[in-house]
């Protein structure tokens, strides 16, 4: 795998405030890295530097090779940045503001049109073209910002927050187009949307107050949680004391919770020890105390509680 | 080069896209005639000439291009397009110098508007042409002079009523920089050589040597030399201030 994007020590402080501090990381092709973190974390400030927004107060961060405080307009000729919130000019039309953007990022005249249509056909905005920006609907201000980002077809896409704002179906399509993506590029994405970062993310790096507290796949984040591999039983409200008994009596069993109770059945969750598959202890405990039940089934793990617990109160 | 040209493009276009570009050529030509027919006395004085026409052009400079640079900058950081537009592989240099450009041109075109009042003057008498493209040059760069103020004015702020107040108040300072309004405050105290510097500062009087068909090198160097400084300040901003 080779490493397109590396981040070494980074730090940002904004007077006696430590924005980022000492941040590092590396991204190769191939790879969708979820950048996750609290309001305010650093996760912004991390990227505005790594796109040459922003200068560091220590540390490197080179794309391709090329560091970004050395050689600013070779990292940015490489790069395809969303920016938070998806600045645009709203007075022009998209189709004038993807001109612009691949005129100055020097596409020949003869490719642009060709670059624009492309990016538009694949971002989906070819139907509000020549409508001005500033009248468009936030869902395509924000696509119309990712078209703008991959119109030169960059190794290294930076995107932040790119679903936000976007319906369901909208955010269904992006993440589509970002694994599509993914194979050539190396791409990063800062979201507070968990399910983003289990539907598109190969690596997921958790931020909290400027540092990294963890960098893992999604897969050893869910396998952190101490809801790995629970058991969800719903059952008549007049057995939750019989199941609870039940659930309570085998050995890899934590304990028993009520999830929620409704005014004929209830949710309960067994949480194992240590995260052990008790799937099958449970169904065999119920069926030996012939506890007839509505629904049971098997979590993976819950990202926001591993989140919170690697974000909150350290 | 080819950075500069899409900016400036764009910034020109922007102009155009909006009521501003058409409410300043209206109200500055319709300045232009008023003030040199009614205050200038142009028919009185019984003369071919544009004196008093260009005479009026720092005093309608003074309030109407801070309006033109306004904008430029302050406008990137309020909407946050500033961070889109230096991700870009642009270097500072080329973007300040594409929006001035912009921005000069728009000037430009507002002043070769004005061309009614150069055939008014050609019918009516045989007036010196040159004197007259030497007034033009010397409202050009007297706009871009101020224009470099408004630009570098422009970036140090978000919001573009205080950039054109700013750029009003700085451009006041050195267009009168020759007069006693200012000098007054220093001759108490200042030692010669520094209120004589002061008066040399002055827009004013390089550009009042241009109009009367002077076109000293000097004063064209000076008035030059203010844009290349205040553009120059203005890169120095834009890279201090990225996150603001």
């Amino acid at each position: 795998m080779s490493e397109m994007l590396r981040i070494r020590d980074l730090t940002k402080r904004f007077g006696a405030l430590t924005a980022v501090d000492n941040v590092s990381l590396t991204v190769g092709r191939g790879e969708v890295l979820g950048f996750l973190g609290p309001n305010g974390a650093g996760k912004s400030t991390t990227m505005k530097m790594v796109t040459g927004f922003l200068p560091p107060t220590s540390g490197t961060a080179e794309v391709c090779g090329f560091e970004v405080t050395r050689d600013p307009i070779e990292v940015k000729r490489r790069v395809g940045y969303l920016p938070e919130g998806a600045p645009l000019y709203e007075d022009m039309t998209p189709l004038a503001f993807l001109n612009f953007v691949s005129e100055v990022r020097g596409t020949a005249a003869a490719e642009r049109t060709g670059a624009i249509e492309r990016a538009a056909e694949l971002i989906n905005i070819t139907d509000v073209m020549h409508q001005p920006i500033g009248t468009l609907s936030k869902g395509y201000k924000r696509r119309v910002g990712l078209a703008q980002a991959i119109i030169h077809d960059p190794e290294v896409l930076i995107l932040d927050e790119p679903t936000d704002g976007l319906d369901p179906n909208q955010k269904h399509e992006v993440r589509g187009l970002i694994s599509k993506m993914a194979e050539d590029k190396a791409i990063v994405i800062s979201t507070h949307l968990l399910e983003e970062v289990e539907a598109v993310c190969t690596r997921a790096t958790i931020i909290s107050r400027g540092k990294i507290v963890t960098d893992a796949t999604p897969e050893a984040l869910l396998a952190q949680s101490r809801y790995r591999n629970a058991v969800n039983v719903r059952t008549a409200v007049a057995q939750i004391e019989a199941v609870t008994a039940a659930l309570d009596g085998i050995e890899a069993v934590d304990r028993v919770e009520t999830a929620s109770r409704g005014e004929s059945t209830a949710q309960l969750v067994a949480v194992p020890v240590n995260g052990a598959v008790i799937l099958p202890q449970v169904s065999e405990a119920l069926r030996a105390g012939g506890l007839g039940v509505e629904e049971i089934s098997a979590e993976r793990g819950r990202l926001d509680e591993v989140f919170r617990v690697l974000t909150v109160g350290d | 080069m080819r950075v500069t040209a899409a900016i400036c493009k764009r910034e020109l276009i922007a102009y155009f896209s909006t009521p501003l570009a058409y409410v300043f050529i209206v109200i500055f030509l319709a300045l232009t005639g008023a003030v040199t027919f009614y205050f200038g006395g142009f028919f009185d004085r019984g003369q071919a000439d544009l004196q008093v026409f260009f005479s009026f052009h720092p005093w309608l400079y003074l309030f109407l291009i801070p309006a033109v640079g306004m904008r430029l900058w302050a406008e990137e950081r309020k909407t946050g397009t500033m961070e889109l537009l230096m991700t870009l592989p642009v270097s500072p240099t080329h973007a300040v110098l594409g929006k001035f450009l912009a921005s000069w041109i728009f000037a430009a075109i507002a002043l070769a508007l004005t061309f009614p009042m150069w055939i008014t003057v050609n019918y009516l008498g045989g007036p010196d042409n040159g004197v007259i493209v030497a007034g033009y040059i010397g409202s050009l760069l007297m706009a871009g002079a101020f224009l470099s103020i408004g630009c570098f004015v422009s970036a140090l702020t978000r919001n573009q009523v205080i950039a054109f107040v700013i750029a009003a108040a700085v451009c006041f300072l050195f267009m009168m920089s020759g007069l006693e309004l200012v000098l007054a405050a220093f001759k108490g105290w200042a030692p010669d050589f520094l209120v004589d510097l002061i008066a040399s500062l002055s827009f004013l009087t390089h550009f009042e040597g241009i109009i009367k068909g002077v076109v000293d090198i000097r004063d064209v160097i000076y008035l030059v030399s203010a844009m290349v400084i205040f553009l120059f300040a203005n890169r120095l901003v834009i890279d201090l201030k990225r996150g603001d």
